[in-house]
């Protein structure tokens, strides 16, 4: 299908390429006959080269790599050619293919808890591929496991490598990962999104780790993800995947600045970006197409806004484009420059309703106010006798407050409390600690059926669309739900219904499916839906677009904008990813621990963020633009949240606090002593630090 | 991780467009409901439709065989032929006849009758009360969860067999009613530990905080909710518990503690056959082999069940 | 940790008594001793009648209350008190419940060893002729009771003695009585006398095991450890075994406490069947018998058998899983 594999070796200078795919088709046998999952995708690898594989779910990037390792299923259909140093993998006996897997090839999974063994221990696990490979003995590839173990940063290792997967976090499982792909120092290392699960700041360490694995083994590394910021940082050449099909390929720099195919624009124009606050998103319209009923033409075709009749009819192939090294699957390649088709973009701007004038913030009444909140869990251990052991603090004396119109941003690791935190404001029941006043009303003075009128004004949106709407109930249902509890008359009910379903882009006729029925996006508007089924005066949106694909993030993150000028409302925005949040929110408040560390207006907080976990956080957020991330200094923290049964004297922070590590000793004593208290920065800032001082860690703010 | 694990599903999944607004119409948005595509699941599976065939089969004749039969042969399961004792099957006694002339095959229709009515009946008593019971303890949690959990405990530590056996001693007429309400009794707990599970992760599931964040109360949460989406699991557990309910009855009446003559089940049967099963095979071989029947055929039915109405789940199939 | 294991061994102890208790209670309720001199002829006297009854503390006209407390009571010094007839519960137990110790512990360790390797061999063969028979083997002594599947092993060893004209396979008892074959011969008498009853126990569990064995394997067959193991260069075949086995195992200790329960009844068509004296065939000759304190007797014993299969399989899971370990 392409040619396009001889164009790599600008680097290396090698004859044969190290890895060469081929013409690579996997096809899987559905109910309604085969699935093809892979449609022939083709690269070389040279050397220590780095590929980054983007592509939404589906789009079969993953599968693509799992056929290069001969780990599919018996009933997958696999054709074309893998070859390594010329030699064809596909077809090998599992014997010999066992040979080469974890010596010459290494792959890293997306999710480390399940990929390892949950019941044996960590060394032993490493070491059983040592001794696999390298005929060692048992004690020697025990010890050998130790060495790898501290070699990516796992602290204590001798006494850890007896541990189980349980009893490591998640990024320290991926770190035993790349210590057991690298173990055998391989030639090519396959990394199937190996950060998805992570936060940022781990993410941050487990990039910059794989970087340094790389230049130890000096492997070429096919880097799998749908995160355009991580492959911007990484990767020498990408490759854009779509419907089980690359579509673009090419060096990294000249496809972010001038993408040729309308997917990869696409996908470009729908991340929101930390360095481009303004920018309005353009989202994809639409979803990815069946792999088992795929159109005749263009997969993409039902998507593109810049479709002719010709992409109705004749798939296009991938060839080589304008630029040099440049490859792109699209009839209109040639007219596309710099993302615009006839000098107008292709994607074009979405509607969204602007700001009111407004009434300066300390005017406006305050939806909710908490104040000095905290929340306390009992840890207990042990499954056959349970028993406690002590209690945590996941919530220790928090306070802000949220105006009318206004969204508060709510950010910080997972850990650190913001998911205790809503629930227990969304319990509406008196906390342990503290007050939580919600439109004027505290709510530790209500009973239970003041409660219950209370909900009306405070609705949720949650993270997974498919979780948070009940299968088993039509969409109407679903949304008439809250109206139905309230006792709303059936036939207000059935008008609202309609009517809220329009206000999300929905069309009423879709009242009577399934939630099954639709797309994730359009679930994620369901729920909006319903949430405000009841006029709330607070949204609280809990990671409302985590779960969803970039391309159709977009679409939602736009008409929660829109609606809350449109509507009035006030949102408290819960998420982790820091770009979404600058999108959306004007207010921003960094939880570490329980605590809040830093809060302030959106604008002020992200360009000149005064705590250094905040800067940390914010500098380890990847940027879609490989020239800007390359030029960036990272701040990275050093290793895990710690557990909150066990916290540092002082400031909570100080254990992975990088400013912490560079203070002189007599003022790293005031850290070590004295717990710091959110202060004023200036303006609507305020941080809780002792050294608190500005710094811009994003680039072109 | 993409592999289609579940191609259909994932059809289901995205055959839609994303467009606000838009109508889907055309033939890419055909979208099969859950019910067909279970119905497709099940039909596909040759042995579960062949159990579903013998269990129509055994239904029809238990209900309707014996009515025929009189028709036919002109006995039913009270009448005694004194002109033949324990004479071979044939043409006018189709199993053969018993010791005092009565005809098998009528006594025999007559008791797959009566044994398979308490086995749906069981199933039913049994099932319902595991959902309600495991839903609520998981739903409610604390104090709730520890009484019932510890009544769960508590049934399962009484030898059920014996408890039933000693209570129906006394029981004379109609005992069959009794009978089907004390296994029910002793049936449910597993299945309540396993909905209790169940409800336990559901219960953090985000559809039933949304629906507790909008007003709706706990009963309104177990009932419309919570039982509904266990729904695959109760009906294959209320397959299971026909099969189940059916071996316990027979087991009792083997040993004279479940049905009480003149009325007859397959256990009675089974039992009065048993001491002769080597002279007079027919007094044992057609009651014992139609009990067998039923509960393969059940079982089986079940399995198929399970497997198309929740392909991932990988409980056990056959039996608990 | 001690304290833990202290507060569940009385839960455990609470659940005995509370589930004895009632055993008893229903027993006398329903069971009448009395009942056994009233049919006779000529009658005896009711004041020997009244006085019998009452020496082996079953008088329906004494106070129920009464005689629990003293049943009970004479159970924690260690008596079991006296079967209706006026024989000594104890001295007969010991020996019953060796009997059914005997069934119970080979069937269910029989059951559970070969249940596993059946599952395994099915799960890896899977819808490979293999699987298909022991698919169909499993369904089969799921569907059929026990009471069924013992007859069924009679009648095949009748045939099998008839064919060979000797008696090849015992049916009856569980030693030949009378026999003196030096202690090889009784031994080996004693296998033979096992062999079908064991049999017609453990092939349900066999069935019953194999099956969610196989669940279990063909869940670890598709995980993303077993896909680690390989990458990491071990052949699918060796994957399996070392690493999907022992970790399909776990859910197997959870079954094994579940299972015990339906083989303690299945050992109570088995003895009555094959004519072995052990617990199970005491208590339904106990009812039948209207004697109220064997009743209850048999009812503890299952319990404190029920309850420890329970605690065993937990340790096993303990042990099985790191995950659930107490560190």
């Amino acid at each position: 299908m392409t040619t396009q594999a001889q164009s790599t070796t600008e680097r290396a200078g090698a004859d044969a390429p190290l890895l060469e795919v081929r013409d690579l088709t996997v096809e899987f046998q559905g109910e309604d006959g085969p699935v093809p999952a892979v449609r022939g995708v083709s690269y070389a690898l040279t050397p220590g080269e780095v590929l980054g594989i983007v592509g939404e779910s589906g789009s079969g990037k993953s599968v693509s790599s799992l056929a290069v390792m001969g780990l599919l299923p018996a009933t997958a259909r696999v054709t074309g050619s893998v070859r390594l140093r010329g030699r064809d993998l596909l077809g090998l006996s599992d014997r010999e293919l066992a040979r080469i897997r974890g010596r010459k090839i290494a792959m890293i999974f997306q999710d480390p808890l399940s990929a390892l063994t949950p019941v044996y221990s960590i060394g032993d696990q490493i070491a059983e591929t040592v001794m696999i490979h390298q005929g060692a003995s048992k004690a020697d590839a025990f010890t050998r496991a130790v060495e790898l173990l501290d070699a990516v940063g796992i602290p204590n290792a001798a006494q850890r490598a007896k541990a189980y997967p349980h009893e490591f976090s998640g990024g320290m499982r991926q770190r035993v990962m790349i210590a057991m792909s690298i173990a055998n120092d391989p030639d090519v290392l396959i990394a199937d999104e190996p950060t998805t699960a992570l936060d940022v700041t781990i993410q941050a360490q487990v990039l910059e780790l794989l970087d340094t694995a790389r230049e130890i083994t000096n492997a070429a590394t096919i880097m799998i993800t749908h995160d355009l910021g991580v492959v911007a940082g990484i990767a020498d050449r990408i490759l854009v995947m779509y419907a089980g099909k690359a579509v673009e390929s090419g060096r990294v720099e000249p496809v972010y600045a001038d993408p040729r195919m309308p997917y990869t624009i696409g996908l470009l124009g729908s991340v929101p970006r930390l360095d481009r606050p303004g920018q309005p998103l353009t989202p994809i319209e639409g979803s990815p197409p069946n792999v088992a009923r795929l159109p005749k033409g263009c997969p993409f075709v039902a998507r593109c806004p810049v479709r002719i009749s010709l992409c109705e009819t004749v798939e296009p192939d991938l060839e080589p484009t304008a630029g040099g090294g440049r490859w792109a699957a699209c009839h209109r390649s040639e007219e596309i420059e710099l993302g615009r088709i006839h000098g107008a973009p292709v994607f074009p701007l979405p509607e969204i309703a602007t700001l009111r004038e407004e009434l300066p913030r300390e005017q406006r009444t305050a939806v909710l106010q908490v104040d000095n909140l905290a929340k306390r869990y009992a840890i207990t251990k042990g499954a056959v006798l349970r028993r406690k052991i002590g209690t945590i603090t996941a919530v220790d004396g928090i306070s802000f407050d949220i105006r009318e119109g206004e969204a508060l941003g709510l950010v910080g690791e997972s850990g650190c409390g913001k998911t205790t935190t809503i629930m227990q404001i969304l319990e509406l029941t008196p906390p342990e600690q503290g007050s939580v006043v919600v439109l004027g009303q505290d709510v530790g003075s209500l009973n239970s059926q003041q409660r219950k009128q209370l909900r009306r004004d405070v609705q949720v949106v949650f993270q997974d669309p498919m979780a948070s709407l009940d299968p088993r109930l039509p969409v109407g249902d679903l949304i008439d739900e809250p109206l139905r509890s309230f006792g709303v008359p059936a036939d207000k009910r059935r008008a609202r219904v309609r009517e809220l379903l329009s206000l999300v882009g929905l069309s009423p006729e879709h009242a009577n499916r399934y939630p099954a029925d639709f797309s994730g996006g359009q679930r994620q508007r369901i729920g909006i839906a319903r949430a405000l089924a009841l006029e709330p005066k607070l949204l609280v949106l809990d990671e409302p677009v985590s779960a969803l694909d970039v391309s159709i993030q977009a679409g939602v993150l736009n008409l929660l904008e829109d609606l809350k000028v449109r509507l009035g409302l006030s949102y408290l925005f819960v998420a982790h990813d820091l770009s979404v949040v600058r999108h959306i929110a004007d207010r921003v408040a960094v939880m570490y621990l329980g605590r809040l560390v830093e809060v302030g207006a959106a604008g002020h907080v992200f360009e000149r963020p005064t705590h250094p976990y905040t800067q940390a956080l914010l500098s380890a957020v990847p940027i879609p633009d490989p020239v800007a991330e390359r030029q960036r200094t990272r701040i990275l923290v050093h290793g895990d949240l710690p557990s909150p049964a066990n916290l540092p004297s002082g400031c909570r922070f100080r254990s992975r606090c990088p400013l912490f590590a560079e203070l002189p000793s007599d003022q790293q004593q005031l850290c070590i002593d004295v717990d710091p208290q959110l202060e004023s920065r200036g303006g609507d800032l305020a941080s809780a630090c002792h050294w608190a001082r500005e710094r811009q860690v994003l680039p072109g703010a | 991780m993409s592999l289609p694990a579940d191609p259909l599903l994932i059809a289901d999944d995205v055959s839609m467009s994303d467009l606000p607004g838009e109508v889907p119409e055309g033939p890419d948005v055909v979208v099969r409901g859950r019910r067909q595509l279970v119905l497709r699941r099940l039909r596909r599976n040759r042995a579960a439709m062949a159990a579903l065939v013998v269990l129509l089969l055994l239904f029809v004749s238990a209900f309707l065989g014996p009515t025929v039969y009189k028709a036919i042969t002109g006995w039913d399961y009270e009448g005694q032929d004194f002109t033949s004792f324990l004479s071979p099957p044939s043409a006018t006694h189709w199993f053969g006849t018993t010791q005092i002339g009565g005809d098998v095959f009528a006594q025999t229709m007559r008791g797959l009758q009566k044994s398979l009515l308490i086995g749906l009946l069981v199933a039913l008593i049994s099932t319902g009360l595991a959902a309600v019971v495991g839903s609520v303890a998981g739903y409610f949690g604390g104090w709730v969860d520890r009484a019932l959990m510890w009544i769960v405990d508590l049934l399962l530590v009484i030898p059920s067999f014996l408890i039933i056996a000693i209570m129906m001693r006394n029981v004379k007429d109609a005992g069959w009613i009794v009978l089907v309400l004390l296994i029910a009794l002793f049936g449910w707990m597993i299945t309540a530990r396993i909905i209790r599970g169940m409800t336990l992760s559901l219960r953090e599931r985000e559809f039933v905080l949304a629906a507790r964040y909008s007003g709706v109360s706990s009963a309104g949460i177990i009932f419309r909710h919570l039982i509904p989406n266990m729904s695959s699991l109760l009906i294959i557990d209320a397959t299971i518990a026909v099969a189940t309910a059916i071996i316990a009855e027979s087991g009792l009446s083997y040993f004279g503690f479940g049905v009480k003559p003149p009325d007859v089940s397959l256990g009675t049967l089974i039992a009065d056959g048993t001491q002769s099963a080597f002279t007079f095979p027919w007094l044992f071989m057609f009651s014992g082999g139609l009990l067998v029947l039923t509960t393969l055929a059940v079982s089986v039915f079940g399995d198929g069940l399970r497997d198309a109405l929740d392909p991932s789940s990988k409980r056990a199939g056959g039996g608990r | 940790m001690g304290r833990f294991l202290l507060k569940r061994l009385a839960n455990y102890a609470v659940l005995i008594v509370v589930a004895t208790t009632m055993a008893y209670m229903i027993a006398s309720l329903a069971l009448h001793p009395r009942a056994r001199y009233e049919g006779r002829n000529p009658p005896p006297p009711a004041a020997v009648v009244d006085s019998t009854l009452t020496a082996y503390g079953v008088n329906d006209k004494d106070p129920l209350v009464g005689r629990y407390v003293h049943w009970i009571g004479g159970v924690l010094h260690g008596d079991f008190g006296k079967t209706v007839t006026g024989g000594s519960i104890n001295a007969e137990l010991g020996a019953r419940a060796l009997v059914s110790l005997r069934l119970l512990l080979i069937g269910s360790i029989l059951g559970a060893v070969l249940g596993v390797l059946v599952g395994v061999v099915s799960a890896v063969k899977q819808y490979r002729l293999t699987d298909r028979f022991f698919t169909a083997f499993s369904f089969f002594f799921i569907a059929t009771p026990v009471f069924f599947t013992a007859v069924l092993l009679k009648f095949g060893a009748l045939t099998v003695n008839d064919a060979a004209g000797t008696t090849l396979l015992n049916y009856v008892g569980y030693a030949t009585p009378g026999l003196d074959a030096g202690f090889l011969g009784s031994a080996w008498d004693q296998v033979n006398h096992l062999v079908l009853p064991t049999l017609s126990i453990a092939l349900a569990q066999i069935a019953y095991f194999s099956r969610y064995q196989r669940n279990s394997m063909l869940d670890v067959m598709g995980s993303d450890f077993l896909r680690t193991a390989q990458a990491k260069g071990l052949t699918r075949r060796r994957a399996l075994f070392k690493h999907g086995l022992r970790t399909a195992l776990i859910p197997m200790a959870t079954l094994l406490a579940y299972s015990f329960g339906t083989l303690v009844v299945g050992a109570t068509f088995t003895e009555k069947i094959f004519a072995w004296h052990g617990m199970g065939e005491w208590l339904v000759d106990s009812i039948t018998n209207n004697d109220i304190n064997v009743t209850a007797t048999v009812a503890m014993f299952t319990a404190v058998f029920i309850l420890l299969s329970g605690f065993l399989s937990d340790v096993i899971y303990a042990v099985l899983d790191p995950r659930v370990r107490v560190s």
